[in-house]
């Protein structure tokens, strides 16, 4: 296998230095937004993660974080500093799919443990999967084909679906449709970061559609919905949790109310884990946690619970102490597929208000023990 | 000697030191660093041709960043699963040898530049700034909704493109490639600047009728130079995509081609050296204020406003005087 | 595609080009009069949209949140050019170009740094949300139409402060002749930062009326102003009528472009083809259109060359 051999050849260097002693203790480098407009997301990952190790009581894992700037060539410099100069045994952090397919596949080949606490692209997920990339948040396409579900069991037979024109847009809509069974009342897919939908509403209009699925991620996602609310066409609206999240759903406020979403937590779910989690992530930062909050505490906690049962220097048995995933999930039952992604359940949820504060409630399950649709290419 | 040649020696001698210095004591991050700062200035020395020699103030440099970079992405990805890139009329392979991808690098920005040169040139000031940057834009956008290379999400090459006799992998070989490059290309620029070709141009930007007067047209002049220049920027974009094994469409994007004009400014606009410590300054405080806090970027804001304030003429221009640079 | 649908889409489009046009009107005079390239020009918008936010969530009141944001915008332009920009003035594009990019980068992350990393709340008041039918049975929303009603009320304002007032004459005369009115006896320096100002308050407005219907984030200038730039080059650089001009043609070349492409891609393509194509060649439109109308008049359509 070249690929290894020439990772290791660019590692032998460093591995000299001395890396990994075994002393249980693990380095994790965190390579997350933390500047500029996607900042929100990769703060919550941060927050989630760092609260798990404080309330873990553990001083054997040193972290150490680094702004990507939502740029995939920062976060790629970032991984060769964190890999060459900071000898960090674990990466983690990064929020975006663009970025992970950047920075992943290099250091898996360097021997590098990857915990993803957001982004699953597919090409990780099928015949690129990897024994050290282990996915603790989502396939990207699991929320959408889970948004499909529903909509067809809701008994929805026209919906009109729409996403940004690029590739996880096209995933999203892939992932929708491949559980919806019902016909398109038109498919749309809009710029990258546009902010008027305006030209789309007026399709949504006039197309005679009995409901609309849309994945707009950020401030997309807030423009769609405050739109859509104002321009009175009110078909119900089901989303992936991306652009109902704690977040950002003031931002949106009462236009969202009602409307339905897909996610694998929520901040209801009734588990010790959850209640724990959600009591000290207001108790430690004053705001509600959101699900990219939830994925960076589910990542530690795993982190921690692999530590546990193995030593970092014997990567065989780390890697198998991960894939147990013995710890206490947020979200209940949580456990990894043959490639390294979640086998989970996922909720449907609402957008309700509680006092000021716009939330969400979980009102059903879409799919339960869902596995990823790329798990069997994946040769592992 | 002018104060700049020291000024300029000084530099190279400690460009030369701190990868020395590093690679002595084990530091490959350093020596990675120093890599990214040699690619960067070489786009730089690509921009300060049509800037500093032509005048041209072109904020679309990106684009030929970009071509330069998707032309290693589109080579490498071929070799890569062994998919030839085109089967008809004749069959073309791709390739993983650097000096393959250089060429063809070259080649395709030089023809890109040629193309936005022609349709570009005929305003000038400001709308020729706002027209590169609609080419530039025009591309990302096209990179973006493109999905046969990763659209928006890039698209990584798993093992760094090979050069004869090298082992590329090897952080300090790739370093000294990148330095060899960017020593050749400084001494073109030099070389360039002072032939009659260079002189012409320096006419033709101080005052363009005198020039049009003795029979030389300056659209031409400004042609070849936007040419020569997007050929240079597009083989630092080839060099960069190796660098970090990874392309995608923020290479076109307009923050890119302000990166690249912010290089060819910091150091001094037409001064030899000038991408090259304006690159090195830009990347030494990016690694310095990451880690400071998580809003470094005001910092960084007030830096760049600060040089251009009171440091006329860039970093060179402020330490060796106002005199022109290699003229 | 019915009537309708057609008519419904150009009154987007036109809503589209008024907000561009009063980004753009500021930008444009910014820099006819004193010869500034501005890429600061988003982030007081951005500062109009975040002041606007704060003020509608502390007092509940849109037009008070309106009158903060043309305040906090023209403060934070007077202020940004009596500290930077007038040392600019003398300089070449290049200078102003970094300045200004430095600048984006300490009023975006101050921003944040003073309202957090998480977009803020600006609603569409209740007395102007909902769609009306206009005549021929188009419904649209009110807030939209506002927007035009408000856009062409000051494009109107700006036309007639220009043609009409002392203020308008040294500006028009500063285009003109910049030592001439300086010998004149004219405060030349306090004109410039009037005209900052109200540059800055422009932009500030245009961010809070697209504010209520967008999301009011950091970094939500930048992708607005390229556009704006893209409109005052179509329209040539100085000219307000131009930029009027251009605002609407790009306003509305964006939209139909973004309609109309990947119907015609589908008649002969399979629709999903057709549809990625027709986005993406939808959103270089605008670029062309640009690149195009600079190749046949190389200084903008009502530009002086």
């Amino acid at each position: 296998m070249t690929l290894m051999k020439l990772a290791m050849l660019a590692t032998t260097a460093m591995l000299a230095a001395g890396a990994a002693m075994a002393d249980g203790k693990v380095k994790v480098g965190m390579i997350t937004t933390l500047s500029g407009g996607g900042a929100g997301l990769g703060i919550d990952a941060r927050d989630g993660f760092m609260l798990a190790l404080k309330l873990s009581g553990s001083d054997a894992v040193e972290v150490v974080i680094e702004d990507d700037q939502q740029k995939p060539e920062v976060a790629v410099q970032l991984a060769d500093k964190m890999i060459q100069a900071e000898n960090v045994d674990v990466l983690t952090g990064i929020i975006w799919s663009n970025l992970a397919m950047a920075v992943v596949p290099s250091a898996v080949a360097q021997d590098k443990i990857y915990l993803s606490v957001n982004a699953g692209p597919s090409a990780l997920a099928g015949a690129g999967c990897h024994p050290n990339y282990f996915n603790v948040a989502w396939q990207n396409d699991n929320l959408h084909e889970a948004a499909g579900a529903y909509a067809s069991n809701a008994g929805y037979g026209k919906t009109f679906i729409l996403a940004p024109n690029y590739p996880a847009g096209t995933d999203a809509l892939t992932g929708f449709k491949r559980f919806y069974k019902g016909e398109l009342a038109g498919e749309v897919y809009t710029t990258l970061g546009q902010t008027d939908y305006a030209a789309e509403i007026a399709q949504i209009r006039a197309s005679g559609a009995d409901s609309v699925f849309f994945f707009l991620p950020g401030g997309m996602g807030i423009s769609f919905m405050k739109q859509y609310a104002d321009s009175g066409v009110g078909l119900p609206v089901v989303g992936p949790a991306f652009s109902f999240d704690q977040g950002i759903l003031q931002a949106v406020g009462a236009a969202a109310l009602g409307v339905v979403n897909t996610s694998q937590w929520g901040k209801d779910l009734d588990n010790e884990a959850n209640k724990t989690f959600v009591a000290a992530f207001q108790e430690e930062y004053g705001r509600l946690p959101s699900l990219y909050a939830s994925q960076g505490y589910d990542t530690a906690n795993l982190l921690l619970s692999a530590m546990g049962k193995a030593d970092i220097s014997d990567k065989e048995a780390f890697r198998a102490a991960l894939k147990e995933a013995d710890f206490a999930s947020t979200r209940g039952d949580f456990k990894f597929g043959n490639n390294n992604h979640p086998i989970q359940d996922i909720y449907v949820r609402e957008v309700i208000q509680e006092g000021d504060v716009f939330t969400n409630k979980i009102i059903g399950t879409a799919l339960e023990d869902h596995v990823d649709a790329y798990a069997a290419e994946c040769k592992m | 000697m002018t104060r700049e040649t020291y000024i300029n020696a000084a530099l190279t001698f400690l460009l030369v030191l701190v990868p020395f210095w590093a690679w002595s004591t084990g530091q490959a991050y350093i020596l990675t660093l120093c890599t990214k700062v040699a690619i960067l200035a070489l786009a730089g020395v690509g921009l300060n041709i049509a800037l500093g020699l032509g005048g041209l103030v072109s904020f679309g440099h990106a684009a030929f960043f970009g071509i330069g970079g998707y032309a290693m992405g589109i080579l490498a990805s071929h070799a890569q699963v062994f998919d030839p890139i085109a089967e008809w009329p004749i069959l073309i392979e791709g390739t993983k040898s650097m000096p393959v991808i250089w060429l063809v690098a070259m080649v395709s920005s030089a023809l890109a530049a040629l193309l936005i040169g022609v349709l570009s040139l005929r305003t000038s000031g400001v709308y020729f700034i706002m027209i590169t940057l609609a080419f530039g834009q025009m591309l990302y956008y096209f990179t973006i909704g493109w999905p046969a290379y990763g659209g928006e999400d890039g698209l990584s090459i798993y093992v760094r493109n090979s050069f004869p006799g090298l082992n590329t992998l090897v952080p300090v070989q790739f370093l000294i490639l990148s330095y060899v490059v960017l020593g050749l290309a400084l001494w073109f620029s030099a070389r360039l600047a002072r032939s009659s070709f260079g002189l012409a141009l320096t006419a033709a930007r101080q005052n363009a009728d005198r020039v049009e007067t003795v029979g030389i047209a300056p659209f031409r002049l400004r042609l070849v130079a936007f040419v020569i220049s997007g050929a240079i920027t597009g083989l630092a974009g080839a060099m960069f995509a190796d660098l970090n094994r990874f392309i995608s469409p923020t290479m076109f994007s307009w923050h890119t081609s302000g990166e690249i004009m912010i290089f060819v400014i910091l150091g001094g606009v037409g001064r030899l050296y000038g991408p090259v410590v304006g690159a090195a300054l830009y990347i030494l405080l990016e690694h310095l204020l990451g880690g400071v806090s998580d809003y470094w970027q005001i910092f960084l804001g007030l830096l760049l406003l600060a040089v251009v304030l009171f440091a006329r003429g860039g970093l060179i221009g402020t330490l060796a005087g106002r005199e022109v640079a290699h003229g | 595609m019915t009537f309708l649908l057609f008519a419904e889409q150009m009154l987007n489009g036109l809503q589209f080009g008024i907000m561009l046009f009063l980004m753009a009107a500021g930008l444009t005079l910014v820099f006819g009069v004193m010869g500034l390239i501005n890429l600061a020009h988003g982030s007081l918008y951005m500062i109009g949209a975040f002041a606007a936010a704060w003020v509608a969530g502390l007092t509940g009141s849109f037009v008070l949140a309106l009158m903060a944001s043309l305040a906090a915008a023209a403060a934070a332009g007077a202020l940004i050019e009596l500290t930077v920009i007038r040392r600019l003035y003398k300089r070449d594009h290049l200078d102003q170009v970094l300045a200004t990019f430095a600048l984006i980068l300490i009023l975006s992350e101050g921003t944040r740094w003073v309202f957090g990393s998480f977009p803020l709340y600006l609603d569409v008041p209740s007395y102007l949300s909902g769609p009306v039918t206009l005549p021929g049975g188009i419904q649209y929303p009110l807030y939209r139409l506002a927007i035009i009603v408000a856009g062409l009320v000051v494009a109107g304002g700006l036309f007639a402060l220009i043609a009409r007032t002392r203020i308008g004459i040294q500006i028009r005369a500063g285009e003109a002749d910049r030592e001439m009115i300086a010998a004149l006896g004219i405060d030349i320096s306090r004109l410039y930062t009037l005209v900052f100002a109200l540059g800055a308050a422009l932009a500030g407005l245009a961010g809070a009326l697209v504010g209520a219907i967008q999301s009011v984030q950091v970094g939500m200038g930048e992708p607005v102003l390229i556009l704006a730039f893209v409109v005052i080059v179509i329209g040539g650089i100085g000219s307000i009528k131009g930029a009027l001009v251009g605002a609407l043609l790009v306003g509305l070349t964006d939209t139909m472009g973004g309609v109309l492409l990947p119907r015609f891609f589908a008649l002969f393509m399979d629709p999903s083809a057709a549809t990625t194509i027709g986005a993406s060649l939808g959103s270089m439109l605008i670029y062309i259109l640009m690149a195009v109308v600079l190749i046949v008049r190389p200084s903008g359509l009502y530009g002086s060359a």
